[in-house]
């Protein structure tokens, strides 16, 4: 079992971590060969990272969108962030010293209903609005199961199986430190851990891209600004001003 | 693949027309204009329940000349399947935006009820994540991990005829107006998808009838209008006499002048459509006025540009370069741009990167300058001035064309694209109102015609897709007695023109910004 899992560990950590990796640097590396951003955008580069954290902490043009979506996608993610903050004990030793961890400790066990109640209040939204109805696929619904199956099997553990919070730190720091130690091997964790592995494997190839891709979005991240500052990019500076002709038509017309 | 029984028999050639039919003709006849009605107007805007396959508007397909003259394949490829997906993998790799849209939209729904199209035909195709999907289900199929293992289940499709035929209906049910974008979680922009799907589809030789004879037009001709330079000279002309018939004065309109101060780059439509004309007569009465030397270019008598609509650069470029060849030409100290959407959109966000620097203009203004910043500037410097009571028998509301609200700006404050244009309108007239918040400025709704959709044989289309702002229009009709819709893009006006009658609204209602300019300001001697 814990060879199994350790080695399953390590193929997670590194599907997701290269192909994390190789997904940003690509839309780091492709250019941006217009001026296009939205309004309201910066007049000024400083003004970038400020719409930028409106976007990401608080989910700006969501909540002029839609307020009921925006209170389901904020109940989940903030769950989400507070589930993963609350992990980081499993990863780091003397954790407890960080100041101000104490205050969050507080609120922490309900990370993962706050979570769930989210993910449920999304799923119900693909069931009971029409338009979301209409555009979900399976893939959709599945991703939101996965996160359920993750935030209810992790409450389970922590709190009704009551699974031994000491033996999963030191196998997590086990993986961590590369020094692998005894998997604990309780039925409820086995579930947790693998779906937590399914989700990191999945990461990089999927819509949950939009965490990073997000920072790379051109109608978000771009100054407004075309007529102060000119844009060059390398394949439209290149581009002759005359007409590209492009492949002949076929020999077959 | 449908391409592979194509190779494979004699009848290649008809087969292969035959395809491109089933691509481009809509299941039913398109309706005459005497049989599109539009909806009853409530004041109210309301998201439908979503209709499955209930618009399926085609514009004609484009002659296989037109095609040719700009170096696409005159017929649909016959292996145009390939040919599509490596034009597609050439675009991911060129458009930053394409490449991270196709992979961060998490279906959240939020922009489904944000189309005006959607509005309007109820289809729900029409929504924007709806109308992207078509171009995603492709890109899984073939660029992704996940589609190609997952196929269907996560949303991947071959790309065969049924689809492309999708494709060339509902990417060309898309104005490009970005209004999806301002709502979605990460600014997703359906214009740039659908630009790049118009950008393949001309690439396998599927090509829209409107934009491409347009864009040929231009470069054959000079304008959209395809008006040649000798008859530009007498419209000029004529409308000189006209103004001096009105004013008793002598107003200029001058043509190809070397060495002027401005050079005007105006869509060709106000030269002579209506209601487009009036505001002419509004920037040749302020340079006027203001004593400014100015001019016309035969060479630059266009600012609008199709070249955006079909998403492909070198179109765009070439296009706009007429521009820089006038400068070149006549030299001019200044350049300014006049009342049309997509035409600032491209002046403003794109001029200097595609056929800029502007080295020889003026560094004090900008460059280029739009019309409405020019004319308040020297309002507010006191160069002009306005009576604003020859405008009392107007209660004006503007509208916010979308590729200026969303894609342009001006002035050098953030909103300067809405704030200009007002101030200029309320220091000309007296009775000013907005229409509903979510209806005006970065969330305007299109007016149905733009992004290359303002022709007749979508006509249908564009009354179903003027929906909202008739809606929004009409509230303040009936509230606050609204009788006039300041414009600042002629497609704005040739769309309101023609779609204002189904709804029951008089054609006077639309107009230009200049035009409320041409009335209020007070020509003769200045102290
Ligand atoms: C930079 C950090 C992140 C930001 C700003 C962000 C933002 C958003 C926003 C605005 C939405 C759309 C609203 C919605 O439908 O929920 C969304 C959806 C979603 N996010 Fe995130 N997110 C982030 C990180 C993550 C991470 C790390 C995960 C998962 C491990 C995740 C999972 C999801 C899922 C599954 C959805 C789709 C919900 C649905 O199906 O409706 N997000 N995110
Ligand atoms: S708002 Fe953006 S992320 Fe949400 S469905 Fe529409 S395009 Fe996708
Ligand atoms: S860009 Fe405008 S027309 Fe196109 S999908 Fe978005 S809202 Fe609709």
């Amino acid at each position: 079992m814990t060879v199994l899992f350790v080695i399953l560990a390590y193929l997670a950590a590194t599907v997701f971590i290269v192909g994390l990796v190789a997904k940003v640097w690509k839309y780091a590396t492709t250019p941006a060969p217009l001026k296009i951003p939205q309004t309201p955008a910066p007049v000024t580069e400083t003004g970038v990272p400020g719409r930028m954290l409106s976007e990401v902490a608080v989910f700006k043009s969501l909540f002029k969108s839609n307020r009921v979506l925006w209170l389901a996608a904020y109940l989940f993610h903030i769950g989400l962030l507070l589930a993963v903050i609350k992990h980081f004990r499993f990863f780091f030793a003397g954790i407890a010293a960080v100041p101000g961890l104490s205050v969050f400790t507080t609120y922490e066990m309900y990370a993962g209903p706050i979570m769930a109640i989210g993910l449920l209040f999304l799923l119900m939204l693909r069931f009971v609005v029409d338009r979301h109805a209409y555009i979900s696929v399976m893939s959709d619904y599945f991703l939101l199961l996965l996160l359920v199956g993750i935030a209810v099997t992790g409450v389970i553990a922590k709190h009704f199986l009551r699974v031994d919070l000491v033996q999963v730190k030191t196998f997590v720091m086990g993986i961590v430190s590369f020094s692998p130690q005894a998997f604990p091997a309780e039925p409820i964790f086995i579930i947790h851990f693998s779906l937590v592995l399914l989700l990191l494997v999945y990461f990089p190839f999927s819509k949950l891209m939009h965490a990073a891709g997000l920072f790379f979005s051109p109608t978000r991240n771009q100054v407004d600004n075309p007529r102060e500052k000119r844009l060059v990019t390398p394949w439209a500076a290149e581009t002759p001003a005359q007409v590209e002709v492009v492949e002949e038509a076929p020999e077959t017309i | 693949m449908a391409n592979t029984e194509a190779t494979a028999t004699e009848t290649e050639e008809e087969k292969v027309l035959t395809d491109l039919e089933k691509v481009g003709e809509p299941r039913a006849p398109r309706k005459k204009p005497n049989e599109i009605n539009a909806e009853e107007l409530t004041g109210q805007i309301e998201t439908p329940k979503v209709q499955r396959d209930v618009a399926d508007h085609k514009p004609y397909l484009c002659k296989p000349k037109s095609m040719e003259k700009l170096g696409f394949p005159s017929e649909l490829r016959s292996d145009w399947h390939d040919a599509a997906i490596a034009k597609m993998g050439d675009l991911l790799k060129k458009y930053k935006a394409l490449q991270v849209y196709m992979d961060i939209c998490v279906k959240c729904g939020s922009c489904t009820d944000k189309c005006h199209y959607f509005i309007g035909t109820q289809d729900g195709n029409n929504m924007p994540v709806a109308r992207a999907e078509l171009f995603r289900k492709v890109y899984r199929k073939y660029f992704t991990t996940e589609g190609k293992i997952l196929g269907k289940l996560a949303g991947a499709e071959r790309f065969d005829l049924d689809l492309l035929g999708e494709w060339y209906s509902y990417f060309h049910q898309c104005s490009q107006c970005r209004r999806c974008s301002v709502f979605c979680p990460y600014g997703i922009d359906t214009a740039e998808i659908s630009m790049a799907a118009r950008e393949i589809m001309d690439h396998i030789g599927v090509g829209q009838k409107y934009t491409n004879d347009i864009i040929v037009k231009v470069h054959e001709v000079g304008n959209n209008l395809g008006m040649n330079p000798k008859a530009l000279a007498a419209t000029l002309e004529s409308t000189e006499e006209d103004l001096e018939e009105e004013t008793g004065q002598k107003i200029r309109l001058p043509l190809d002048v070397e060495g002027a101060d401005v050079l005007m780059v105006t869509p060709s439509a106000d030269f002579f459509a209506s209601p487009h004309v009036e505001s002419l007569l509004g920037y040749a009465k302020v340079m006027h006025q203001a004593g400014i030397n100015w001019t016309f270019s035969s060479t630059a008598s266009e600012a609008g540009n199709f070249g955006i609509f079909i998403g492909n650069y070198g179109q765009m470029q070439k296009v706009a370069s007429r521009v820089q060849k006038a400068i070149e030409e006549l030299r001019p100290k200044r350049l300014v741009v006049g009342e049309c959407g997509h035409a600032w959109r491209i002046a403003y966000s794109f001029w200097n990167t595609i056929i800029g620097p502007f080295g020889s203009l003026d560094p004090n203004y900008p460059r280029p300058q739009h019309i409405c910043e020019f004319t308040l500037d020297l309002y507010n410097r006191g160069a002009i001035k306005f009576d604003k009571s020859a405008n009392d028998d107007r209660v004006v509301t503007m509208h916010d064309s979308c590729n200026v609200a969303r894609g342009a700006r001006m002035g050098d404050q953030r909103g300067g694209q809405f704030t200009i244009p007002r101030e200029l309108i309320k220091a000309s007239c007296n009775r000013y109102v907005d229409m509903d918040q979510d209806t005006i400025m970065e969330k305007t709704f299109c007016c149905g015609g733009g992004g290359g959709l303002l022709t007749d044989d979508l006509l249908e289309l564009r009354v179903q897709g003027a929906l909202p702002r008739m809606q929004a229009l009409h509230k303040v009709r009936e509230t606050h007695g609204v009788n006039f819709m300041a414009c600042i893009c002629a497609i704005d006006k040739a769309q309101f023109t023609k779609v204002m009658p189904k709804y029951g609204i008089p054609l006077s209602v639309c107009g230009g910004v200049h035009q409320l300019v041409a009335s209020a300001i007070e020509l003769g001697a200045k102290e």
